[in-house]
């Protein structure tokens, strides 16, 4: 057995260590899986960055990777001939899910008061899939109601604190799979981007975050936010390790009548170790600058570090040219037309007649009024409000329909870049900035939610259109991790992710690349403030 | 002069009437989830799943026979088959709508601009159906106590997500009748389709009738009410009569209209008040975004259209122009499965036994007689649209051909058919058996039939002398006595024919 410290030594590695590492038998799945809920344990009351913990179920997936893989050793020194491809790459892997990933006899809560009580009867697609790829589940994180945010403070469990800052918020809404990842509680999770709700936060706390392409990941058991928008997507440590959550997950289903019936790329085949052949897939490629993504209002460290992120990228051999998306401006008046719309009907079910919470007072009416009013948070209502206003009779054309055209001009933007027009050549990607600042001070945007909305102008351009997008860790920012995002054309997730391989080949050596997020010592203190304690103070300063 | 009062109604106001007709279609599994369908009796909430209970993270596809099933709908109504339509979500709060919004189809149906021709009283008449598109249905709501005897609501998940097809006809209908018999003919196509078995009193098919009357010669609709809650074809016709007369009181007491929604209370006779509408709903239609749109692909919809079969219409076209049957005959046929069934194998059996005066016409007469009355006594049915399957597989077709034959070569009379026709209906022997059995084959001898002849004459003298006088109808008498005498076994034809020549010879002799 390992010491503890051995074991916390086991959270560092990345997800392809830890397979081998369980193949050649240095430590168990149960092991691994104990040393990532342990961890996780003692650090919950810093960072709140868990809904709920799953241990029971963890550490029984993870016996049974044991089991497997005693099985393949046995057959191995029986002399038979051992495939290792026999064995999935995620068997005996921790893995964290949103809160909004509904799993048999498990809370799900999407974040939400409402949904306080909610047990599913039945298992999410991605959840079906990782039991069959033999991930280990160990629970589930924290997030804005609903994933509407980009805080992870709009939860009603409260807020999770950003690791490299305490004082800081994560980004949302899948801020609590981002901190959880950046705090080593496990070496992958499940997000969902409706917005950017998976790349923003993996901009804010240094971890890589993809975006898949509308219809590449099952939405069936996701619970619903916006759904013409949501994607199910992979938080990471390092490219390779995104790319291995995406593989287990990606994929048609049939039960999901938008998901895409294509064929899934051997993402992780595609991404070379040494870093040098990884560093040679920037040749000729060609990278599209956006002008409209350095928006008014973006930090000048963030600009800075975006900005040397592509002179890396030029120099080693990638051609970068400037494009425009004109229309990238009205992206976010759109986006917060459609999403509101959408989540106002997504939103209606939660009656309290079948299921979570309930307030019985009196009348259909009154029971109605009793349960919406008391189970949606501020934000959750403020969209109901918003979509209801949009669809309605009178508005309907001017709001809802209008922002279908736009959302029209906005995909326009794209295909012209990616195709070449007005004499620009064709781009193979675009790369841009993924949120205009670092992370913010909890509290900070709580009441100006349109600041709040401006978090993710970079980011919900990609999720109007329907395409996909990566967040990398770029480097620092008065000591705060800056993310670079790549866009691809629809279903190019695997050139995303060859670029950010490629891109973190080039910046192995770079000096912000050895620094950890910066308050972890303050994670294991016992005395340390939880989120909601720090935001009150932060408030009333 | 007549007063006003004295007016007919009809004389002074137009009534208009458009009807609205759910449907829930015969497919074998719901609208978006993969539940079964066979939800009649079944125990409340065991036909569920997370999608048809709306669970969170749930998601609809698309059941694509009901598609079809509506699409052949669209086709036997000549209707436009829209080529790209899609799905719209209907917003609205309500314990049995477990989404708090209803997946149906607002700006693009599946198929609209069609029409549908029916026979009525007056003649016959078309209306234009405005649309038919696909939804899913509600859950259904119980009101019960509970042990404490406290008033309690209960919702049953079952026919949550059923599949409903929505029929929407032009304000085109200006009778009770015609609503009535438009009605018919739709269920008649949707079963001749295999549709719907569009049972009304189940539920499986729902009439809802927009009725407003206005001065005749106006140009602009009146207000209208929405009448609901008709549960047979019989109260749709006395629903829309009932509310036509009492808006025309209305307007007659010169007080305005409200527009509501009426429902129909077939034991007092009258529709009355369910909810007054306070301007106009509004449901927040928006493209349903779990569904891409639907695209009709050309070959598709032409393996579609190659299936549908021969349409009620058609049929009785080709059964009065083609086989010479009356236009009673052939509604009354056409109007019932069984009916059809055993009009069509009767004909075909009594080709294969190479009976040739076994004619369309008989066979028409024998199936919309003798066998429909029968079926409704077994059935107890009382309305016009008998359900006669179950009663015509009791009937062998092959069997009532061979027992139209014997009536046409003369060897049984038309009453002992009918003795040996109830006999098959009721215990299914053959017919030949039951003819020995019962020693009914018909006497046709002229000598074994002589004496009866005589024996009346002698016993009728005051019908004889009627007849002798020129009273024809005289002759009728006498040969009903011979038919009595041989237990109706003998050829009524020939007994006429000796009792002629018997009465003419007896003027010498007697
Ligand atoms: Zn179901």
């Amino acid at each position: 057995m390992a010491s503890a410290a051995e074991l916390r030594a086991l959270t560092r590695l990345h997800v392809r260590e830890m397979a081998a590492r369980l193949r050649a038998g240095h430590f168990t799945a149960r092991e691994l899986a104990e040393a990532h809920l342990a961890l996780a344990h003692a650090q919950d009351r810093a960072l709140n960055a868990w809904a709920s913990f799953d241990d029971e179920r963890a550490l029984a997936a993870a016996e049974a990777a044991d089991l497997r893989l005693a099985g393949a050793h046995a057959a191995a020194s029986a002399g038979e001939k051992v495939a290792p491809a026999g064995l999935p790459p995620l068997l005996g892997i921790p893995v964290a899910l949103k809160d909004l990933v509904v799993t048999r006899g498990r809370p799900s809560t999407a974040g939400s008061r409402i949904l306080e009580g909610f047990v599913g009867p039945y298992d999410a697609h991605i959840a079906e899939r990782l039991d069959e790829a033999g991930a280990v589940v160990l629970g589930k994180t924290n997030m804005d109601e609903f994933a509407m945010g980009s805080s992870t403070e709009h939860s009603a469990w409260g807020p999770t604190s950003n690791p490299w800052d305490l004082d800081r918020v994560p980004g949302g809404s899948s801020g609590g799979s981002a901190a959880a990842v950046a705090a080593f509680h496990a070496p992958v999770a499940i997000g969902t981007d409706t917005g950017g709700s998976i790349r923003q936060p993996a901009s804010l706390t240094g971890t890589v975050g993809l975006r898949p392409t509308y219809g590449r990941v099952s939405r069936y058991g996701i619970v619903a936010f916006a759904s013409s928008l949501d994607q199910v997507g992979p938080f990471g440590r390092d490219v390779r390790d995104a790319a291995a959550l995406l593989q287990a997950v990606a994929g048609h289903d049939e039960r999901d009548a938008t998901s895409a019936p294509l064929p899934v790329p051997d993402y992780p085949a595609e991404l070379p170790d040494p870093d040098d052949e990884a560093a040679a897939l920037l040749r000729g490629v060609r990278l599209g600058l956006p002008r409209e993504y350095f928006v008014k209002g973006m930090e000048p460290g963030v600009e800075a570090a975006v900005r040397s992120a592509v002179r890396a990228l030029e120099s080693a051999g990638a051609e970068i040219v400037d494009v425009s998306l004109p229309h990238t401006d009205y992206g976010l008046a759109t986006y917060y037309i459609i999403a509101p719309a959408e989540a106002s009907a997504n939103l209606a079910r939660y009656d309290g007649i079948r299921y979570g919470h309930a307030v019985r007072d009196g009348d259909v009416l009154a029971n109605y009024l009793a349960t919406r009013g008391s189970g949606f948070g501020a934000e959750a209502k403020r969209r109901i409000m918003l979509g209801t206003y949009a669809l309605s009779a009178g508005y309907y054309d001017a709001y809802y329909v209008k922002a279908l055209k736009v959302r029209t001009l906005i995909k326009g933007d794209f295909d012209r870049a990616f195709a070449g027009a007005d004499g620009q050549p064709p781009v193979d990607a675009l790369v841009a900035p993924t949120s205009p600042t670092v992370a913010f001070p909890l509290g900070a945007r709580l009441a100006d939610p349109v600041a709040m909305y401006l978090s993710d102008a970079c980011t919900l351009p990609v999720n109007v259109a329907g395409l996909c997008g990566l967040s990398v860790p770029c480097g620092l920012s008065e000591g705060l991790p800056v993310g670079l995002q790549f866009i691809g054309r629809a279903f190019d997730e695997g050139r995303l992710f060859r670029l950010g391989r490629a891109y973190e080949a080039i910046t192995a050596t770079a000096d912000w690349r050895r620094l950890e997020p910066t308050d972890l010592p303050k994670l294991d203190d016992p005395a340390t403030p939880t989120p909601a304690e720090r935001t009150a103070r932060l408030v009333r300063r | 002069m007549t007063s006003a009062a004295a007016t007919p109604m009809s004389a002074r106001y137009e009534t208009v009437i458009g009807i609205e007709i759910h449907v829930q279609l015969k497919t074998a599994s719901k609208m978006f989830c993969r539940c079964p369908t066979d939800i009649e009796g079944a125990p409340p909430n065991s036909r569920t799943c997370p999608i048809c209970l709306g669970l969170p993270g749930t998601l609809p596809v698309a059941n694509r026979r009901a598609v079809e099933l509506v699409l052949e709908t669209g086709m036997a109504l000549e209707a436009e088959i829209v080529p790209v339509t899609r799905w719209d979500r209907k917003n609205y709060f309500y314990p049995d709508l477990p989404k708090g919004y209803q997946i149906s189809q607002y700006e693009l149906p599946l198929t609209r601009n069609g029409r549908l021709a029916f026979e009525t009283s007056e003649g016959p008449v078309t209306v234009g159906i405005r649309r038919a598109h696909l939804e899913e249905d509600t859950a259904r709501l119980v009101h019960a106590a509970d042990p404490g005897g406290r008033r309690v609501s209960l919702v049953d998940f079952n026919r949550s997500g059923m599949p409903l097809m929505e029929i929407v006809t032009e304000p085109d209908l200006r009778t009770p009748e015609q609503a009535r018999r438009y009605a018919e003919e739709l269920r008649l196509l949707l079963r001749a389709i295999g549709a719907s078995d569009a049972e009304m009193e189940q539920g499986q098919m729902r009439v809802e009738a927009n009725v407003s009357i206005r001065p005749v010669g106006e140009a602009a609709f009146g207000t209208r009410a929405e009448v609901k809650n008709m549960n047979s074809f019989r109260s749709v016709e006395r629903a829309i009569a009932y509310e036509v007369e009492r808006q025309e009181r209305v307007l007659d007491a010169g007080e305005p209209l409200v527009q509501e929604t009426r429902g129909w209370d077939d034991d007092r006779g009258v529709t009355y008040t369910m909810r007054i509408k306070e301007g106009s709903d509004d449901y927040r239609y928006f493209p349903e975004p779990d569904l891409p749109p639907l695209r009709a692909d050309p070959a598709w919809l032409e393996e579609i259209r190659g299936r549908l079969p021969e349409l009620p219409a058609a049929r009785r076209g080709r059964y009065t122009a083609g086989l010479g049957l009356s236009p009673y005959d052939a509604r009354v046929i056409v109007a019932d499965a069984g009916a059809t069934a055993l009009f069509e194998e009767t004909l075909a059996a009594a080709g294969g036994l190479g009976l040739a005066g076994v004619t369309p016409k008989l066979v028409a007469n024998w199936v919309s007689g003798e066998y429909l009355r029968l079926a409704k006594q077994a059935t107890g049915e009382e309305v016009e649209l008998a359900e006669s399957a179950g009663a015509a597989a009791r009937v062998r077709p092959e069997e009532l051909a061979r027992l139209i034959g014997l009536v046409a070569d003369g060897s049984l009379s038309g009453t002992s058919a009918k003795q040996v026709f109830e006999r098959h209906f009721t215990a299914g022997e053959p017919v030949e058996a039951i003819v020995t059995d019962l020693g009914l084959t018909q006497i046709s001898d002229r000598d074994a039939l002589a004496a009866a002849v005589e024996d009346v004459i002698a016993a009728n003298a005051a019908a004889v002398a009627d007849y002798r006088a020129g009273r024809q109808q005289a002759l009728g008498f006498l040969v009903g006595q011979v038919m009595r005498a041989t237990r109706g076994r003998a050829n009524a034809a020939l007994v006429a024919e000796l009792l002629r020549g018997g009465l003419d010879d007896g003027g010498t002799t007697g």
